[in-house]
This record gives structure tokens, sequence and C-alpha cells, in this order.
């Protein structure tokens, strides 16, 4: 049954309120649907009406909860016309609905009788204060459980665990009931707990507790926590204590997935990093201190290449990462050849004077693009399949676009090692790693097997600017802030060893995210840097190094 | 005839007799220039102005920075990339003191200073104890770097860390405290770091008298770590130092440890770019964890590279020459700074890899080899000291 195709029969068009707008809405649709539904027509009980006619309060806000509670077409309709403010008090303290859009002098309806009358004189609007609005929201969340809509439903459910009233425990246990979504179900049931271990029957209580157990929701653990200071049985007590250990241990491995995740994100970002640098000083010996330029450059190709799509295929703007690639690889690798053939080719030798010349490069490099595109970050959105998450072990969010670069990350690796291990330019890679003279001696074109063993550290480091531009800020100083961390990965993981580089990525990764809830995040990076220096003390060629002799 | 060649320090005086002109002519002039600030009338042509003191000031502190940083790089062949942490620790050190000395001056009149106030706190952290003592904190300017230095050159030494690696590490160093010194719990003023001192030893910190007191002792203390240099390098122990630069394992092989020859020059090298950091600190007006970042002391190491690193006039003349160009270009240009900056590296690290000096070494060389043909022509790879 579609809610929206069904002519609208109500009082009124609505009045959007602001943000309840929507709640109205639902609501109106509803309040049709049950009058639609509901031949017989039943009033509203006099007593339940009656306190919104007087001065008092509290008495109204209970009044709303009730009518929320009593959840037949009329109640809903009438708390729309209380929200919409078409209820008007006589001076007698009759209440009655108004009905704006009435053509006849027969413009009021009581609510309790059904009787149609002309609004008397001297009557007044029944304002809403900020008190009955509260009041008014958690009658009608109760009331949207009703609703079709499994959005709603799960939306309603959700709001109540914030602010139900024991009032409405029969609706919820009803709704309850003939509920079928799973999510729903489980959190009326937190609901209907929390709402019970109020109840004044002990059992009820206990029972009550014992099920919070179950729940992995957070906001559960201060209430069971507060029970246990003032619930006067022992039985129940015990109860909660027990729930509150179950919830805290849930919590505890919810929130160590969620570290373990976001370290595995965070290897994943430093691994790409620094895969082009463990090629390039891994492999060739060569401090490119540019390397974080050529990430930042990945990243403003990333920026063109949406400006592109959404100038010329605005239909295939999903995918413009899947075409940025490509673009990012090629530019970076480009650059990367040309600074080769033009500047660190001279200096192979001498390293220090490598690391001076390509960090006047970088410097180079980022003026230009300051130039170029200003100094301000540019702004990369992510495409719709890559925003968004998944929600495990209920409160654990992992999001796409980190499971995306985690996948992407582990294919860049994949494809590096076949390169390197399955293709001619791979043996030659190798052949010039091991032994330069002999490789050239056998006709290996050394030059060229630097030109583009380069050209591939530095597109390498062009992808990763890729997948950096859809985690954060894209600007001129991206490069700047990995650098060092790309640095330790390689320095940790052992020159020329791609396993190295990958184990100390995760290592790093994951040593940071589980360090930072205790230290801090600035603490935890500084430990990091320190622990790295001090396990270079031990062992200066990383983690594995190419057993030999060396010479100087 | 055959020249006996001795590996010993040639017994010549420490300078020749037209070096020591040199020297002392120059040393008087840059002295002169803050008197010429001070008594001479502003309307005068001989008058200099303010601003040229501070400047000159502030490259004399860099120029002692560098001059420290090609002991252990042009020497000794460790290349630091972190000796901008040493500087900013110095300057901190002071810093400390030069805040205490602004009293209740700040802008909360609080005992504290102002950022102390804005975090809310009542007393200061204990590492700030005694730093109203200018005694203590100068003894801090000395320390603080130097047991830094120490704890990290010897487990580096010792485990023989060497190279790129030594450079990594060290740029990794002050990163680290680049970090530290940017959160506001550490203590030192977060990103904001010390500024708007008001005195020191009660001196007024902007009059032109302090500012020419503080000129000509940054001016005492470069030409006082020029001489010391050139006392070490000239000495069997800068032979060792050079020694190691050149043949570090034949060096080990003869029997000689370099361990604590490395640590010395390395640990003397921290304290004497702590106490440019210190002199810096009175004179800018102010000091911040910006001046960790990686990006500052590399900056340093262009300035030993441009003027010509294993020369000791050499860093001098590249902090002048670099940190001229900076002030000319950043004023003028501001755009074209960091690609001239950029180039100087590349250029000078392919092209003059001896520097200016070198340059100027082998321009008058090859005059002097042409003007007397038959004279040898000593095989001085790398010049120790300059004839200037």
């Amino acid at each position: 049954m579609n809610l929206d195709t069904r002519p609208f029969r109500g009082p009124a068009p609505f009045a959007s309120r602001g943000v309840r707008g929507l709640t109205a809405r639902t609501l109106a649709v509803l309040a049709c649907l049950l009058a639609f539904m509901s031949a017989a027509q039943a009033l509203l009980p006099k007593d339940v009406v009656a306190p919104l006619g007087g001065d008092d309060s509290d008495a109204k806000v209970a009044a709303i909860a009730s009518l929320g509670a009593i959840a037949t077409p009329e109640s809903i309709a009438f708390l729309k016309a209380l929200r919409d403010e078409n209820v008007s008090v006589t001076t007698e303290g009759r209440v009655l609905v108004v009905n704006p859009d009435a053509t006849t002098e027969q413009n009021a309806t009581d609510p309790v009788t059904g009787e149609t009358l002309a609004l008397p004189e001297g009557a007044d609007t029944l304002t809403i204060s900020n008190l009955l609005r509260g009041a008014l929201d958690a009658a009608e969340s109760g009331l949207r459980l009703l609703s079709p809509d499994v959005a709603v439903r799960r939306d309603a459910a959700r709001s109540l665990q914030d602010h139900a009233d024991p009032e409405q425990l029969p609706l919820i246990k009803k709704a309850l009931a003939a509920e079928k979504d799973e999510s729903t179900r489980e959190s009326l049931a937190i609901v209907v707990s929390v709402l019970e271990l109020k109840s004044p029957d002990v059992a009820t209580r206990k029972l009550a507790a014992e099920r919070l157990a179950e729940t992995s929701n957070g906001q559960v653990r201060p209430l069971l926590a507060a029970l246990i200071e003032t619930e006067p049985d022992a039985g129940v007590r015990s109860a909660a204590a027990v729930s509150l250990h179950e919830i805290d241990g849930r919590l505890k491995r919810a929130e160590w997935m969620g570290n373990a995740f976001y370290g595995i994100s965070l290897a994943s970002i430093l691994l790409l990093a620094a895969l082009g640098l463990a090629i390039t000083f891994g492999l060739m010996g060569i401090i490119n201190m540019a390397h974080g330029e050529l990430l930042m450059i990945g990243a403003y190709a990333t920026y063109l290449v949406q400006l592109v799509f959404r100038k010329y295929f605005p239909g295939a703007i999903e995918w413009y990462v899947i075409a940025a690639l490509p673009v990012a690889f090629v530019i970076a690798a480009a650059i990367g050849m040309a600074l080769e053939r033009g500047v660190i080719r001279w200096l192979y030798g001498r390293p220090l004077e490598t690391l001076l010349a390509t960090w006047g490069i970088s410097l180079i490099l980022m003026q230009t693009v300051r130039s170029i595109f200003g100094a301000q970050n540019v702004e990369v959105s992510n495409p719709q399949w890559m925003s968004g998450g998944i929600t495990i072990l209920g409160g654990v969010t992992l999001a796409w676009n980190r499971i995306v670069i985690v996948v992407f990350a582990a294919l860049v690796v994949l494809l590096v090692w076949m390169l390197l291990n399955k293709t001619r330019l791979g043996l030659f890679v190798r052949a010039v790693t091991q032994n330069r003279r002999m490789a050239d001696c056998v006709g290996v074109p050394t030059g060229r097997v630097d030109m583009l063993t380069f050209g591939l550290g530095s597109g390498i480091a062009g992808l990763g600017g890729v997948a950096l531009s859809q985690l954060g800020n894209v600007g001129p100083d991206l490069g700047q802030s990995y650098i060092v961390d790309s640095f330790m990965v390689v320095v940790l993981g052992g020159v020329g060893q791609l396993a190295g580089t990958i184990i100390a990525a995760l290592g790093l990764g994951e040593v940071n995210k589980f360090l930072e809830p205790v230290a801090g995040a600035v603490l935890a990076k500084i430990c990091i840097l320190v622990v790295i220096v001090l396990f270079i003390q031990k062992r200066p060629q990383g983690l594995f190094a190419l057993k030999g002799r060396q010479v100087d | 005839m055959a020249r006996t060649h001795s590996y010993a320090p040639p017994r010549r005086g420490l300078f020749t007799s037209r070096a020591w002109t040199a020297l002392v002519v120059l040393t008087a002039f840059a002295a002169a220039l803050p008197l010429l600030n001070v008594f001479v009338p502003a309307d005068s042509a001989l008058h200099v102005s303010a601003y040229a003191i501070a400047l000159i000031g502030k490259f004399m502190c860099y120029a002692i920075a560098a001059l420290a940083l090609d002991l252990v790089w042009g020497y000794t062949g460790i290349l630091s990339l972190g000796h901008g942490l040493f500087f900013a620790l110095g300057g901190y050190a002071h810093g400390m003191y030069l805040m205490r000395a602004i009293g209740r001056e700040g802008a909360y009149q609080s005992d504290l200073p102002d950022f102390m106030v804005f975090l809310d706190w009542k007393a200061y952290p204990w590492y700030w104890s005694f730093t109203d003592q200018w005694l203590y904190a100068m003894l801090l300017v000395v320390l603080v770097p130097g047991v830094l230095a120490f704890v990290f050159g010897f487990f580096a030494f010792r485990s023989r860390i060497k190279g790129v690696y030594f450079s990594i590490i060290t740029q990794a160093l002050t990163f680290a405290a680049m970090l530290l010194f940017f959160r506001n719990n550490t203590g030192f003023g977060g990103n904001n770091g010390f500024t708007d001192f008001k005195r020191v030893l009660g001196f007024p910190i902007t009059a032109p008298s302090t500012r020419a007191a503080l000129y000509l002792i940054t001016l005492a203390v470069l030409v006082g770590a020029f001489i010391g240099a050139r006392l070490l390098v000239r000495s069997k122990f800068g032979r060792v130092l050079t020694a190691v630069r050149d043949a570090e394992s034949r060096l080990m092989f003869v029997g000689y440890d370099q361990l604590w020859f490395k640590l010395f020059v390395w640990v003397g090298s921290a304290v004497l770019c702590g106490i440019a950091g210190a002199l810096y600190v009175p004179q800018v007006g102010i000091i911040n964890p910006g001046e960790m970042s990686p990006a500052n002391s590399i900056e340093m190491v262009i300035w030993v590279a441009t003027g010509g690193r294993g020369t000791l006039i050499g860093p001098i003349v590249g902090a002048f020459a670099v940190n001229g160009l900076k002030t000319w270009l950043t004023t003028t240009f501001p755009e074209v700074w960091l690609y001239a900056l950029g180039l100087v590296f590349v250029l000078v690290t392919l092209f003059l890899p001896q520097g200016l000096v070198g340059l100027f070494n082998r321009l008058t060389q090859k005059r002097r080899s042409a003007a007397e043909p038959s004279a040898p022509v000593v095989a001085a790879s790398r010049p120790i000291g300059t004839q200037s």
C-alpha cells in the first residue's frame, strides 16, 4: 500500500514547522490512513481531554502522553491539530478543534462529543509551549511506531530510546508484538526493558535488568549503573550488575574492533604513502623528499578529473575516482621520471645531496600548485558509493571510503609485487639493485631501468594521492604531513623489502590507533616516533634486513 | 725537493696574517653598526636603521647555528636535519626567563604568563621552577640541547647509525618535538609560543641600547665560535673528525673509537645551536614551535651548503646570503621566494657542491696556477679553513 498516492483528506495543508515538519507530515499521513481504515467513530474520553482546558502544565503534559498512548485515529488527528495550534479553549474551559478551512459557520468540533459548532466568542488558541512540544514529540514518536514505513519505525524506535514515557509502555509493547523488522524489534525491546526498570513490580524489574544484558547500546549503561545505586531489591541489583558487566564486555569488544579497523585503515594509508618510497628509497637508495608532493599531485589530479567529470560527464560523476587513478599515476610518474632524468641522475651515490636537491624540488612543486590552485584547500567529494558505512556489532561504524581504501591498498601492493617479481622490468629492477655493474655488463639498460623504477615509485605515490583525496583535505601542504610518517614506515620496515614495508605500516597503524585513546593523538604519535628512533638504534637496517656485508 | 708530508697539525698560526686582518676589520665594521644606530642622529647619512640592526642581529644568530651545523656536517659528515630543534630549545629556555620577566604586565595582570592564565593554571609547572633566575635560564640554554643531543647521539652513534638514516631520524626527532610543543598542555604556550617580552635583566627589550647590546653580544659569540671552531678543526682532534667523515671504517680499524669523537662534536654543535637560539629570541621577540618544523632545520642545511661546507667562513657567508635573499624576496616578490629557495637547493647541490667559498677558491686557485705554472697544485679536495 503506497501511502503517498492516497488523497489527503485531513483538515489543512501542512504547516511546516522547520525540522518538525517531517514528523507532522508523517503523523498526518498516518492519521489519514487510520481514519480511512476505521469505520466506527470512537471519540476521545472526556477526562483525558479536559486537563488541556485548564492551567496546570503538568496535567497538560500528562494529557498529551495519554492521548499518544490511546493511539486511535481521533487521538492522532487531535495531536496533529494541537501541534498546528488548531485547538482552542473556550472561556468555560471547553476544548474545541478548529477547522481553519471550514467554509461554514460551524468551524469547530468538540473532540469528546463529535458535535460541530461555531467557535464561541472569547475562545483562545491553545499555544504550544516548549514543554508541551516536548510532550508532543514523545507522543508522536510512539505513534510513528505504527507507521507502515520500516525506516520511520526504526527511526522512531531509536528516538524512543532517548525519551520514552512510562505512559507509552502499552503502546510500545503492542508495536513490539506486531513488529517484524529485526533492528526495530531490538531497539523497542531495549526501550521496553528500560521502561520496565521503573516498574513497581520487583519481578518485572529483575527481568528487565536481565534482558538488558543482551543490548550493546552504550546509553543503557548509565541507567543500569544508576539502578545499582538506587535499587532496594538485592536480586534486581545483582541482575543489573551482571547485565552491566556483560554490556561492558561487549562495548569493549566493539571498541577493540573499531580500533583494529581504524588501525588497518591508517595502515593502508601509510602503506599507500610509503610504498612508492619503498621502491625509490628501498630499491634505488634515493632519498626522495619530494615524495610527499607527488602524493599531493595525485590528489590534485583527482580534483582535476572531478572537475572534468562535473563539466563534461555529469552522468558518470560517481565513477570519477576510478578515472582519476590512471590520470594520477601517469602525471605523478611523468613528473617523477623528469625529476630522475633532470636532477637525481647526477647525484647517484651522494644520498645526502639527493636529499637536499629533492627537498628543493618539493618546495618548487608545492609553490607551483599554490600558484595554480591557490593556497586554500580544494574540495574533492566522495562519490555516493564511497560515503556512509556499515555498522557491525551494534555501534561500530566502518566507513565505506576507508574499506575501499584498504582494499585498494591491498590491490596496489599485489600489483607492485607482480610487477617486481613477474615481469621483465621487475627482473631488471632487481638485477640493478643487486649488482648494478654486472647488470650493465650483461646488457641491462641501467639508465632506463632507473628512470622507469623511479617513475613507478612516483606513480604509486600518485595512486596514494587519489586515496588520500578521499579521506582528508586536499591542499598544497598535503604531502608535508605524510613525509615523516612514510619515511618512518620505510626505515622501520627495512630497505628493499616490500614485506617489511607492509608489516611496518600495519604495525604503526595499529599501535597508533590503540595508543590514541590512552595517550591522545599527539602523544601517541610522539611515542611512536620515539619508539622508532629507539628501534632503529637496535636494528639500524630495519625489521627485515637483507643479510650481507657492506662496504663504504 | 721532496716535501715531507706530515699528518700532524701544521705548526703554522691559527690564521694567516691576512686572514687576521680581515677578521679584525670585519668584526670592527660589524661592531660599529649598532653604535651608528644609537649615537648618530636619525637624519644623518651615517645612521643605521633599527630595522637593519635587528636584521643583521638575526642573521648572525643564524650564522652561529649554521657554523654549528657545519661542524657536524661539513667536518664530521653527519647530516643533521634536526638542528632547528636545538636552536628552538635554546630559544625556549631563554624564553622562559623572558616570560617570567614580564611580571604582571601581561594582558591578565597575573604572575603567570598569559597563556597559563588562559589554560586556567594556578601555578607554574615544576619544569618552570627557578626560570626567573637569568643564570639558571642560561644554564638551561646549554644543558637542555646538550643533554638531549648527548642521549640521542650516544644511542645513535653507538649503534653506528649513519648517513641518511641518521638524517631521517633527526628529522623525526624535531618533528616529534614540534608536535609536543604545539600542544597547549605541554606548558610552553602551544602554537603561539612565547612573545610580548618586556625586558631582559631589567633593561627594556625594545630600547635601542638594549638591542645594540644584544647585537654586540651576538657578534662576540659569533666571532668567538668562529675562532673556537677554527681551533677545533685545526687540532689533531679536528683531523680525526675529518677522518670520520672520509673513511670511518678505516679510522676504526686503525684503532680510534669514533663514538666519542662524534659525540663530542655533536653535543658541542647542539649547544652552540642552542646558544644561537637563546640570542635569537630576545632580538626577534618571539619563539614558537614553528621553529622546530623539519622545513626550518633543512633550511639551515642549505645555508651551510650554499656557503660551502667543510669551511668555516662558508656557513656564515651562506646564512647571510640565503637569508638576505629571503628577506629581499619575501618583501618584494613573496610568490617567488619558495621557487628561489627550491632552485637554490637544486642548483647548489648540482653545480656548487663546495658552495660559494669553493667557487671563490676555485676561481682564485685557477688564477694563481695560471700565474705560476711551475708551482705544484696542492690536491686539497676539501679546503679546510679559509684564507679570506
